[in-house]
This record gives C-alpha cells, sequence and structure tokens, in this order.
C-alpha cells in the first residue's frame, strides 16, 4: 500500500513525511521524525505521556493518526524550550524535583503549558483534575503539582 | 565508625539535578528511543490459556511472512537442567527464568511468551505472531492462593515437593515451601494476654506499573561478541542473566544502560533481552523489541497476591504479649514470592517477646512475580498494623502509643534474628505525635488510620570511580541505573569529599564495559552502597591532590591537608606555600606523576534498617463505597537526606503507590484464568486527582556505618499505606476492611451489610 505524504507544521517548522494508513502521530514522530521526546506508555490514551498539541488542542498522540497531521500544526516537547532557553515550567520541575525517573515529564510538561495558556491562575483541584489523564507511578504528584501552581503564580508576576 | 562531618556544606542541598535538562526536554534517552541502522523489530507471541501443554508450534506460516528474518521458540534456546545457580550473590534459578522468557513443555500463565519473531517491520512481525500456529492441550488451571493450596489443586510442577515440612513429601504440590521464624514461646505469650485480636486478610496481585514499558536493542556479530542497549535496574544483571540463559561468556556481552522510566523492582529480571539476542543472532542483523502495556501487564511481572493470618495478644496496657503471622504469597508460575521477606519484616518494628512467622510460597498460573518496592513486606504489614489497630481501638489505647510502647529500638532482637543497632522507629512515631496533621479536626464519614512499616535496606558490591578533569572538573562514575535522582546524589557526596562545588561534578552511569560490576538497583541500596563506594573514590582522589600537592612544593605528602576543596600546608613548620586548588594541581597532572583517578570496589554491609509511620485521613462516600483520601503523612527515619528533595519524593511516591494497592489496584482473572485488566484503563492507577498533597517529613538518625549516615529510603514508603488507608477507613465507618483493594463496591457491599445487619 502506498504511503500517504503529509505536510504538516511540527514546533514552527514546515515539515513533510511519508506514512502508512495505520501508523499514529506518535509512531510518526517518534520513528520517522525522531523526535522521542513523547513517550508511548500504553498506547491507548490512558497514561499521556505522549501528549502533544495539535493546533492548539491538548491530545494524546497516540490516538491521532499521522494522516490527521495534513496541514495543522503539531507542537511536542521538543519545541517548549525556546532554543536553550527553557520555559518556565521546565525550570520548576527542575527547581523542585518534580521528576524521578522523567519518563512520564516531556507529557506533564506539554500538558500543564496548555492549561496555564489556559488558565493562568489555576487551583489546585483545577491543575490535578487538568493533568489526572498523565500517569507519574514515581512521585504521587506532589512536587508536580506545586511546580505546576509556582510556575503559574511566577508568570503571572512577570 | 560514625564520621560525623563537623559541618556538611553539600550533603543536605537541593541542587538541580544533573541529568534533569535532558528529562525535562525530552532529550533523555530510555529503552524505546534508541535505534541502529538495519535493525529489525521483533515481537513475541503470548499464551492465551493460563494452563496448557505445548503439543507442537509451527512456525512455517510465520517465517513465510515477507520481511520476517527469523523466528524463535524454546528449543532455539539452551535446555538448562540445573536448578540454582549464582550470579553474585543472588540466587537465581535459570532453568526458571529460561522457560519464563520463552515456554518449553508447557504454558504457565495467560501471557506466556512462547515464540519471538524478527522482521523488518513492526506491522510484518505482528502478522507473524498471528501466524504462529501453536497445538494446545489445555489444562486445569489455578489462579488463586488457597486454591492452589488444596489437595485437589491442578499441578504446575511435577517436580515440586514442599521444602520445610517434615516428613518429606513424596507427592507434588504447588506449595514450594514452608519457612518459619520464632523466638519465644507464642502460646505462653497469648496465654499472658488480656486481649487477643485474630484476623484473616488478602491482599491482591498488583503491577509496578512503570510508565515506561520494557524495551530493547540487541545486536551480535559473527563471532558472537553482543550488545544490548536496554532500560533495567541493572545492567550487570542483564549481562549475567542473559549470558546464562544464552550459553555465552560475560565478557561476550556488553549492555549500555539507557535511562529508566519506572522500575519499583519489575525492571531487576529479563524478559525481552535474551530473545533480542537470539533473534539477532538468527537473523544477523540488530533487533528492537518494545513491550505494549497490555504485554507488561500480562507477561511481567506483578507481585504476590496473598492471604494471611495474624494474631496479636496484648496486656491491657497496651504491652504486647505474642504476635503471630501465618502467610500465604503468590508466587506466580515458578517458585520465589517474596513471603520469607514478609515474614522477616511484618513485626519488624516491635519488641517481642514471643513471636512467631510462618509462611508458605505458593506456584499458581499467573505471571512469575518479580519485585515490587520493599517485596513482600507491604501485605504482611497490613495484617499487623491492622490488627493493632483494633487491638488498640479495643484497649482504648491510642494508636500512636500502643505502637510506641512495643516499638523497637537499639539492642532489641528482631524475630528474624539481628539485634538492631542505632534505629530511628521510635522517633518517627515522636515525629508523627507531634505533628500538625493530627490537630485536623475529623468530620462526618471521616476517618484517620496511622500505621507503620520496615524495611531492610541492603548494601552489596559496588563500584565507582573518579577522575578529575584537566580544568579541575570532575567525572563521577558509577554503575547503577539513575531510576529516581542517583546521579544527583552521588555527585553531592563526591563534591563534599572534594571540597568543590557540585556543579563541577558531573556523574554518569557506565556500562558493563567502562566500570567493574555492580550489583543491580534494588534494596533501596544505591545511595547507601554505591554512594559509600564513590565517597571512598573521592578519598582516593583526596589522597592523590595530597601527594600531587607535595611533590609541588617538595614537602612530604603528610605535611599536606585538603580543605575546602584546598591543598594548605597542614602548619607553618610544612612551609609557607599558597594554597592549591583542584584546577590548580589537576593543570599540573602532567609534572606530578599524570592523570589523577580515584577507584573503589567494595561490597557495602551495614545497611541501617528503615522505619517509617503513616498518618491518613480519608472521607467514605456512604452511597457508593468511593475513599476520598483527605490528607496524608508520610514520616521516616531517613539517616541522613543528601538531597532532601528525591528523598520526599520516595516518600510520597511510595505513599502514593500503597494508596493505589489499598484502594484502586488488582490483576482481576475471568473463569479461564485470562487476565481481564491488562491495561491503565481497567487497571486504575492513582491519578492526580484522586490524591491530596502528600507531606514528606525526614526524621535523621543518621547511621553509624555511612559516612554521611545515609540509610535506604525508597521501599519503606510503600509498606505503611495499605494498613493505614485500611485504618482509617475502619475508623470512619465502624467497618473494617480485611480484603483489598477497599474498591468502591467492595466497600459498599460491607456498609449494606451493616445497615442491614442494623435494621434487622
Amino acid at each position: 500500500m502506498a504511503k500517504h505524504h503529509i505536510t504538516t507544521t511540527i514546533n514552527g517548522e514546515p515539515t513533510e513525511f511519508l506514512c502508512e494508513s495505520q501508523q499514529t502521530l506518535l509512531d510518526v514522530l517518534r520513528d520517522e521524525l525522531q523526535l522521542t521526546g513523547s513517550k508511548e506508555g500504553c498506547a491507548s490514551g490512558d497514561c499521556g505521556a505522549c501528549s502533544v498539541m495539535l493546533n492548539g488542542r491538548l491530545v494524546c498522540s497516540c490516538l491521532v493518526l499521522g494522516i490527521e497531521a495534513e496541514g495543522a500544526s503539531v507542537e511536542t516537547i521538543e519545541g517548549v524550550a525556546d532554543g536553550d532557553r527553557l520555559h518556565p515550567l521546565q525550570q520548576k520541575f527542575l527547581e523542585e524535583a518534580a521528576l524521578q525517573c522523567g519518563i512520564c515529564t516531556p507529557g506533564f510538561i506539554v500538558a500543564a503549558k496548555a492549561l496555564l495558556e489556559r488558565n493562568s491562575n489555576p487551583t489546585e483541584t483545577e491543575v490535578r483534575y487538568w493533568l489526572a489523564g498523565n500517569l507519574c507511578r514515581c512521585t504521587g504528584y506532589d512536587k508536580i503539582v506545586r511546580a505546576v501552581l509556582d510556575t503559574a503564580a511566577e508568570m503571572r508576576g512577570a | 565508625m560514625a564520621e560525623e562531618a563537623p559541618k556538611l556544606r553539600v550533603v543536605g542541598t537541593r541542587p538541580i539535578r544533573p541529568d534533569g535538562v535532558d528529562k525535562v526536554t525530552g532529550r533523555a534517552t530510555f529503552g524505546a528511543d534508541f535505534t541502529l541502522p538495519g535493525m529489525l523489530f521483533g515481537k513475541v507471541s503470548h499464551s492465551p490459556y493460563a494452563h496448557a501443554r505445548i503439543r507442537s508450534i509451527d512456525t512455517s506460516r510465520a517465517a513465510a511472512v515477507p520481511g520476517v528474518k527469523a523466528v524463535i521458540t524454546g528449543s532455539d534456546l539452551p535446555e538448562i537442567t540445573r536448578e540454582e545457580a549464582f550470579v553474585g550473590e543472588a540466587p537465581m534459578n535459570f532453568r526458571d527464568l529460561s522457560q519464563n522468557v520463552l515456554a518449553r513443555d508447557k504454558v504457565l500463565y495467560d501471557g506466556h511468551a512462547v515464540a519471538a519473531v524478527c522482521a523488518s517491520s513492526v506491522a510484518a512481525a505482528e502478522e507473524a505472531i498471528s501466524l504462529i500456529d501453536v497445538s494446545y492441550e489445555v489444562l486445569p488451571h489455578v489462579v488463586e492462593v488457597r486454591d492452589a493450596m488444596a489437595e485437589d489443586a491442578p499441578i504446575l510442577h511435577e517436580h515440586i515437593r514442599t521444602k520445610g515440612v517434615d516428613p518429606k513429601p513424596e507427592t507434588p504440590s504447588n506449595v514450594v515451601s514452608r519457612v518459619e521464624f520464632a523466638l519465644g514461646d507464642v502460646e505462653a505469650g497469648f496465654r499472658q494476654a488480656d486481649t487477643v485480636v485474630e484476623r484473616e486478610f488478602t491482599t491482591q496481585a498488583v503491577h509496578q506499573g512503570y510508565i515506561e514499558p520494557h524495551a530493547c536493542v540487541a545486536s551480535i556479530s559473527p563471532d558472537g561478541m553482543a550488545t544490548v542497549w536496554c532500560s533495567s535496574q541493572g545492567q550487570f544483571m542483564v549481562r549475567a542473566y542473559c549470558a546464562k540463559l544464552l550459553g555465552t561468556e560475560i565478557s561476550r556481552i556488553r549492555v549500555i544502560p539507557a535511562e529508566i522510566g519506572g522500575g519499583f523492582g519489575g525492571k531487576t529480571v529479563v524478559y525481552l533481552e535474551p530473545l533480542a539476542l537470539a533473534l539477532a543472532k538468527k537473523s544477523g542483523r540488530p533487533v528492537k523489541m518494545v513491550m505494549t502495556r497490555e504485554e507488561v501487564f500480562r507477561a511481567t511481572g506483578p507481585t504476590s497476591s496473598a492471604v494471611l493470618r495474624v494474631k496479636v495478644g496484648a496486656k491491657s496496657s497496651g504491652a504486647i504479649t505474642a504476635a503471630e503471622m501465618t502467610l500465604m504469597y503468590g508466587a506466580g508460575a515458578f517458585p520465589g514470592s517474596p513471603v520469607q521477606l514478609g515474614c522477616m519484616t511484618g513485626f519488624a518494628p516491635y519488641d517481642l517477646e514471643n513471636v512467631k512467622a510462618v509462611g508458605y510460597d505458593v506456584v499458581l498460573n499467573r505471571p512469575k512475580a518479580a519485585a515490587y518496592r520493599a517485596p513482600g513486606a507491604p501485605m504482611a504489614a497490613f495484617g499487623v498494623e491492622a490488627v493493632l489497630d483494633e487491638l488498640a481501638e479495643t484497649l482504648g489505647i491510642e494508636p500512636l502509643e500502643l505502637r510506641a510502647k512495643n516499638a523497637a529500638k537499639e539492642g532489641t532482637k528482631a524475630a528474624y534474628g539481628p539485634k538492631f543497632r542505632r534505629i530511628g522507629y521510635r522517633e518517627t512515631l515522636e515525629a508523627a505525635k507531634s505533628h500538625s496533621h493530627l490537630q485536623v479536626p475529623l468530620g462526618p464519614n471521616q476517618g484517620r488510620g496511622i500505621a507503620s512499616g520496615f524495611w531492610f535496606n541492603i548494601g552489596g558490591q559496588s563500584s565507582a570511580a573518579v577522575h578529575v578533569n584537566e580544568d579541575g572538573t570532575v567525572l563521577v562514575v558509577s554503575p547503577n541505573p539513575d531510576i529516581g535522582g542517583s546521579r544527583a546524589s552521588m555527585a553531592i557526596m563526591a563534591a563534599e569529599v572534594l571540597g568543590v562545588e557540585v556543579e563541577k561534578v558531573k556523574p554518569i552511569v557506565a556500562d558493563t564495559a567502562s566500570i567493574a560490576y555492580s550489583d543491580l538497583t534494588g534494596g533501596s541500596r544505591v545511595t547507601f552502597a554505591v554512594g559509600m563506594a564513590v565517597v571512598q573514590a573521592a578519598r582516593d582522589v583526596v589522597e592523590q591532590l595530597r601527594a600531587r600537592a607535595a611533590k609541588l612544593w617538595d614537602i612530604e605528602p603528610d605535611a599536606v591537608v585538603w580543605d575546602g576543596g584546598e591543598a594548605r600546608p597542614s602548619s607553618s613548620n610544612a612551609g609557607d606555600f599558597s594554597p592549591l586548588s583542584l584546577a590548580d594541581i589537576a593543570a599540573k597532572a602532567a609534572r606530578t606523576g599524570g592523570p589523577i583517578s580515584g577507584k573503589a570496589n567494595i561490597n557495602a554491609s551495614g545497611a541501617g534498617p528503615g522505619f517509617g509511620t503513616h498518618i491518613c485521613d480519608v472521607e467514605v462516600d456512604p452511597e457508593t463505597g468511593r475513599v476520598t483520601v483527605l490528607r496524608y503523612t508520610a514520616i521516616q527515619d531517613v539517616g541522613r537526606a543528601i538531597h532532601p528533595s528525591y528523598v520526599e519524593g520516595q516518600l510520597q511516591g511510595g505513599a502514593a503507590q500503597g494508596i493505589g494497592w489499598a484502594l484502586n489496584e488488582e490483576y482481576i482473572y475471568d473463569d479461564s484464568g485470562r487476565l481481564q485488566n491488562p491495561g491503565f484503563l481497567d487497571y486504575r492507577v492513582p491519578v492526580a486527582s484522586d490524591l491530596p498533597m502528600i507531606d514528606a517529613v525526614l526524621v535523621e538518625v543518621p547511621n553509624p556505618t555511612h559516612p554521611y549516615g545515609v540509610r535506604g529510603v525508597g521501599e519503606v514508603p510503600i509498606v505503611p499505606p495499605l494498613a493505614a488507608v485500611a485504618n482509617a477507613v475502619g475508623r470512619a465507618t465502624g467497618v473494617r476492611c480485611f480484603d483489598l483493594p477497599i474498591s468502591p463496591p467492595r466497600l459498599l457491599h460491607a456498609l449494606e451489610e451493616r445497615r442491614s445487619e442494623a435494621a434487622d
């Protein structure tokens, strides 16, 4: 079967790729474009380790087909930092030790960034429910939730 | 031995972890992120039956799929007939391990691997897997511990005769062994008791639930030299196990550790790596294998399901006169549940004259249990701490008081043998008593539970090297995968010894060809034991730095001290020289003897036992049976926190896992022995909205055998939560739950039973 030729934008870069019908956006990012920052933890949309922004909407890239990226704008963890300048969330995750093994971290940062872009002053409960689609097995979420709240406060102050 | 450093400069601070930037930017390379040119993709065929004899396997249709390069079955691995073998210090039954990675005559659980293929695409490999024809003779199966122990139970292994019973049985059994630990006379002790509480409990198998599925890439050259890139809890473990399973020499395998996306004990064993090597050998191409989440649940080790009976007797004063427990743990398809560790840990927090623990290791048609954080301890502690809570309630004593009255201390002889040295259990109880958590008033349908827990912590074989770079920066080479911040703690300890800024120290995790052997990451040993090796290697460097300075000054090395990151003359008698920094000495290394580098290879002993006490507040919805954790405090004697943030993280993460075990998580089997919930939707681990903030309180009673007082930290925190949650639910509702998980349907059923009893 012929592969599909897809034209899209990834982290602001015009990008083309070939993919098969059944390949997910996550497969394409990882296997065709070598953007391995998005992780596969479940391939069923339950763990959030593959979180990306698709046309400004937070999605599990394992639940999106590669061909759906046609004409779209995709933002991945690789596009969160501005060159060597970390995003405030990335900096706060480091300062507050909001990661242990780190496998879920890209998904959490992408998801938390999406939250803060919609709500600059979330409550703890709002943070917890927004991030309920991202599983972390190491931290018990405490430091992650604090890092998001503290980043929000810092960004509001800035 | 306790070298109480007068003032610690770096230990106890919270620098940004050295591997952090890579992990928040997506740059870090985990198991599935590695690729090689020309790589093939491997997949595994799994048994759909819980128990069946393999009549035949026909791989011809699979092999004919375009793109398929090799197919292997159990007969492609060397047959291992000897039961036991040792790798390092750890006993491992390689016959069982070989049959677990690829079944031979029988499949023993739903998900048991029976064949593997590699192909030029994942799709081709998956198609080939679907075309492997296995002829099975389905056998009766057993998945529950009590059923497996029954006289007429289907037998998994004809060769198993129960060990540890007299007379030695002549017929096969699923009961692999009986172990016993006893001290004093429990019968006499119970006769002295004013009150005795005896209960039976069950806990379900739960999975470690690491977010990263197992993954590896294997490459092998025609001369048999192999390289494996994989995520594991020990690259040396992978090397040794693969060598044994494939019948090759250790020197012919090099294992390069990837970042590890969680393990919690579940990655202390191999599944894919030997298959990838065998496929790579047969195909002549590198092979990548990555498990799906379903494979992780069905085919890798969860912890044991357990049945236990606990009986404790006490005087009306609260003094315990006798304590006894019987533990029956499911090992999965092959022997080796952590029941012995359950027997050893359950009563360890208490100073008991009369105590007895009996354990049974039971095989059943489930995946072979793997280690999970404090293996065996949480289930035993659940029973013990729940009985203590009931005892406290019956006697009208505060739960913390009851524990304090009976707490183990320095000099206490534990039921499992040793006499405790300096331990901090009482200190955790004191910290609990004075914690503000206890002042928060409880509302209707709310309850507060208290429970404690113990883990041994271990040392073991460990290596480290410390290299001084030409510009005076430092490289710390250590041999253990960094599963939760250990690079940071290694860098901190080296910086402390050397007297340099921690930012000048770069820690790396080396592959098996680049540093001496080390035991795997487990048992809460790395910061203690590998940290000890790092400290010794750094001290070796300090000695060399003093000698180099002495040479530059032309005085005796003894006349040089290393202080604040500089060499100085020990006194004015030694001469008048300006101090030399690490950078100064490094720059002149060529003139004073060449590169400066220290190493240490040790077998660390003297790990400090760890104790924790947790406080949990819950609210129960009487309409639905849903339990909400309102407040949680985890208190633990950590010896000394090298990087307190990551120590707190261990307490918080362990507590969350324990809460999941108590409330949600369980392996659910249908009547045919098939796992019904092999995914994160139906096997529900706690999510952010399930949990409150978890207050981690670090009590520091230094371990006298470690230069900075480190005790292991990671395992204790999963021990108390099962009972802390259950006790809170019991106090909230007046209905005690003896069976985990306390899921809404189960609790609702118990509440309704109580309501209908009250109505009668």
